[in-house]
């Protein structure tokens, strides 16, 4: 089955000029060719052909979504896991749904249902969805490094929803792939991210995908809030978001927060905004067609106004349709080498 | 005859005594005789040619989780592993459950180690009720029950006043005071040093001003009660800096350096191995080399391990709910031998002994430290080139928390001597 699941996908595709349809063949091993991982737990380590290869296999899966079937085998027989330790919404359902149409089972379970209440550790836990033959599991978790550790300690494929304030791999390659699609290319656009940086593993996982696809990244947000220490990966650091605007092909804002661990890094909501919001007045001095990105869930009239997050340049729920797309991508792909490695 | 022991031909350091050469050490009944006493005919003779014979080490940082956390470590295989090390005499810290923070429980750790270490176990008692940072606690009935110094290792107390207090009723003693520097409001949940790779693994910083400003509260301190403070497992450049200027002034304020230390940044967290996690945290190289500048000036008076077992379910678990801590015992002196005299040649052979024996002796007031004639008899013998590798399943500690497996050094213990009893020997 499992060899002949690229089937149909490259013949079937329409809209945007599909990817080399070599993306699905195998080398000897079994492997999808350039991809040799079972696990994916972050985009730091991944080459720029990893990346290129993960986004040309969602444009693949991408049609599938439009098709009136929109299931394929690739994935049939195998048991998925959605482990979400913290909890999540928008990202569950992508990965389920991800892993529904291709014929996955899927499993839901979040910390207040596992025994991770009662004491069990991480690994235990893991390890009894392991005996149960899961072959998947997808971890969001509040300690960072925790895909990781899962991922050295089972056979089952481990993906990553979210690590702390570590990595976010599906959201970067649901960005770059929507900023791909939406502009042709990545390499020389000059992409910001906005706000929360010391605390956002999407901003991580965005700055590893972005730079290594070639495109100049800026981070913005308050003295506090944005690590000096990023520089040295590669990026530039402003505080003043007002010059930026003119000159930004990319806006992506990160939902900012003002709840009890933040009260110390900044003033107010109020004073953010006012500094840093993607206001009416600053999305004016945007370029036309500067794409408007968010992570979600947005706070309106926060990070953005309300009006802007409705307007066309905003691309937000583009955003999560590919998250779909890329979340197949990412699933189909660390199967198969899982799969391959072990025949 | 079995508390006397021969030490023949070694290169004989102590540092206590300005000694430094070729000859023998007898020890009799326990004792150190004089140099040129008569040797009884059946005294056991120790052959110690190409080796050095220099005073029993000291280390006044280790965790024997007795009682109470017995799975961990317990008083015999903590002084098994101290003894494997090369120390004759370990200080415990009261971080234990209860922790020594009454004259019976310090007499309970005092029995346990008479039956069943074979290293002498100093215990110290805590400076707070239950180390909670809140009250004093009993410190003269500890002082009577022969507690070597009091801390709260392990925490720090966040009141200056319960501080000054606190120091102040302990020189009434002549108790040191030994402190872990944190602060809490700036270190906050912090599991690693803050820095570039806090920023890309997303994890929680421990910024070095955490540790620099309790040091200066200490140095203000020490000051002002005039009771010694030393300043435990130091990591941070600006704590060598507070340290080396209040020492020129002569205020009564010390430091200590563990290995890990000196021997490994914070780019070693990148894999979120929990055996790199440690309080206070690996740090970047600038720090490792404000520690060494404060080795080699003579800022930084006494090494230490931290020794800080941990059992592998409770370090196999999420980064940051890791418990901190790693073994030491075993490795420590062949990690400062091999990067301080070594590789790095910081310091002399001579001044690492001197680190490990007569400082730390004199800072606790110890009857050891030094191979002068009626001090204990407590001796170790190195070899200061021996190349060994290190291997955790060979430690005698209950533990196997160590970053530092597999790793190649030169110079180790070879004999450790307590009152003339050898205790181990390669």
């Amino acid at each position: 089955m499992d060899g002949k699941s690229g089937i149909g996908l490259a013949s079937q595709s329409k809209g945007k000029p599909m990817s080399s349809p070599e993306i699905f063949s195998k080398d000897h091993s079994g492997r999808r060719a350039g991809w040799a991982r079972k696990d994916l737990t972050g985009l730091q380590h991944l080459s720029r052909e990893e990346l290129v290869l993960l986004l040309d296999t969602a444009a693949a899966f991408k049609t599938v979504g439009t098709r009136h079937i929109k299931k394929v085998p690739a994935l049939r027989g195998k048991t998925l896991v959605n482990f979400f330790v913290e909890p999540s919404t928008r990202t569950r359902v992508s990965f389920e749904l991800a892993a529904e149409r291709l014929s996955a089972d899927v499993i839901n379970m979040s910390a207040s249902g596992s025994s991770l209440t009662k004491g069990e550790t991480l690994k235990d836990t893991a390890l009894n969805l392991q005996a149960l033959h899961a072959d998947v599991i997808v971890l969001r978790h509040s300690s960072a490094g925790a895909a990781q550790f899962l991922a050295e300690r089972l056979d089952a494929c481990v993906v990553n929803a979210g690590d702390g304030a570590h990595e976010h791999p599906t959201q970067a390659l649901l960005d770059a792939f929507t900023i791909r699609e939406r502009k042709g290319r990545l390499e020389g656009l000059h992409v910001a991210i906005v706000g929360d940086i010391l605390f956002s593993r999407v901003a991580r996982s965005d700055i590893f995908a972005l730079t290594k696809l070639g495109a100049k990244v800026t981070l913005v947000g308050p003295s506090t809030l944005v690590p000096k220490d990023l520089e040295r990966l590669g990026v530039q650091i402003s505080h003043d978001l007002d010059s930026l605007l003119p000159d930004l092909d990319v806006i992506n804002l990160l939902r900012i927060q003002h709840e009890r661990q933040r009260k110390e890094y900044f003033p107010s909501l109020g004073e953010y905004t006012s500094f840093f919001g993607l206001t009416k007045a600053r999305a004016a001095r945007l370029k036309p067609d500067c794409l408007v990105m968010h992570p979600g869930p947005i706070n309106r009239g926060v990070e953005i106004d309300s009006d802007v997050a409705d307007s066309p340049r905003s691309v937000i729920l583009e955003q999560v349709t590919n998250g779909l797309a890329v979340r197949m991508a990412v699933l189909y792909l660390c199967n198969a080498a899982r799969s391959g490695e072990s025949a | 005859m079995s508390h006397s022991i021969l030490f023949r031909n070694g290169r004989v350091i102590d540092p206590a005594s300005n000694r430094d050469a070729v000859g023998d050490v007898l020890v009799l009944e326990g004792r150190i005789a004089a140099v040129g006493a008569p040797v009884p005919g059946d005294v056991l003779t120790v052959d110690c040619s190409g080796k050095v014979v220099c005073p029993g080490l000291i280390d006044l940082h280790v965790h024997l989780r007795e009682p109470g956390q017995s799975a961990k470590e317990t008083i015999a295989s903590g002084a098994r592993a101290a003894a494997a090390g090369g120390f004759s005499t370990v200080v415990c810290m009261p971080n234990t459950s209860p922790s020594i923070d009454s004259a019976s429980v310090v007499s309970w750790v005092q029995e346990k180690a008479r039956a069943e270490a074979c290293v002498r176990v100093l215990p110290t008692g805590a400076l707070t009720k239950g180390i909670a940072g809140e009250e004093m606690a009993p410190i003269g009935a500890l002082k009577k029950a022969g507690v070597v110094a009091l801390t709260d290792d392990g925490r720090c107390i966040q009141n200056h006043e319960l501080m000054r207090r606190a120091l102040e009723y302990a020189g009434m003693f002549g108790l040191v005071v030994m402190d872990h520097c944190q602060d809490y409001s700036l270190v906050g949940k912090g599991v690693m040093h803050e820095g570039y790779w806090s920023a890309v693994l997303g994890l929680p910083g421990w910024p070095a001003a955490g540790e620099e400003l309790i040091v200066q509260r200490n140095a203000l301190l020490a000051e002002l009660t005039g009771t010694p403070v030393h300043c435990q497992h130091l990591s941070a450049a600006g704590s060598v800096r507070v340290l080396r200027e209040a020492r020129r002034r002569g205020v009564p304020l010390s430091g200590e350096v563990c290995p890990h230390h000196i021997a490994l940044t914070d780019a070693s967290l990148q894999g979120y191995d929990t055996n790199f996690k440690m309080n206070p945290p690996l740090r970047s190289e600038e720090h490792i080399e404000a520690l060494l500048e404060g080795i080699a000036d003579g800022t930084i008076t006494i090494l230490a391990s931290d020794h800080a077992p941990h059992c592998n379910f409770e370090k196999e678990v999420e980064f940051d709910q890791a418990p901190f801590g790693i073994l030491g015992l075993e490795t420590e002196l062949g990690l400062f031998l091999d990067i301080l005299v070594h590789k790095r040649k910081v310091i002399s052979l001579p001044r690492l002994i001197e680190m490990y024996t007569v400082n730390p002796a004199r800072l606790l007031g110890l009857d050891s430290g030094t191979l002068a004639p009626g001090a204990l008899g407590d001796v170790t013998v190195l070899d200061p080139d021996l190349e060994w590798c290190v291997d955790k399943n060979a430690s005698l500690s209950l533990s196997r928390n160590t970053p530092f497996h597999g790793w190649e050094l030169k110079g180790r213990a070879v004999r450790t001597v307590v009152e003339g009893k050898t205790v181990w020997s390669l």
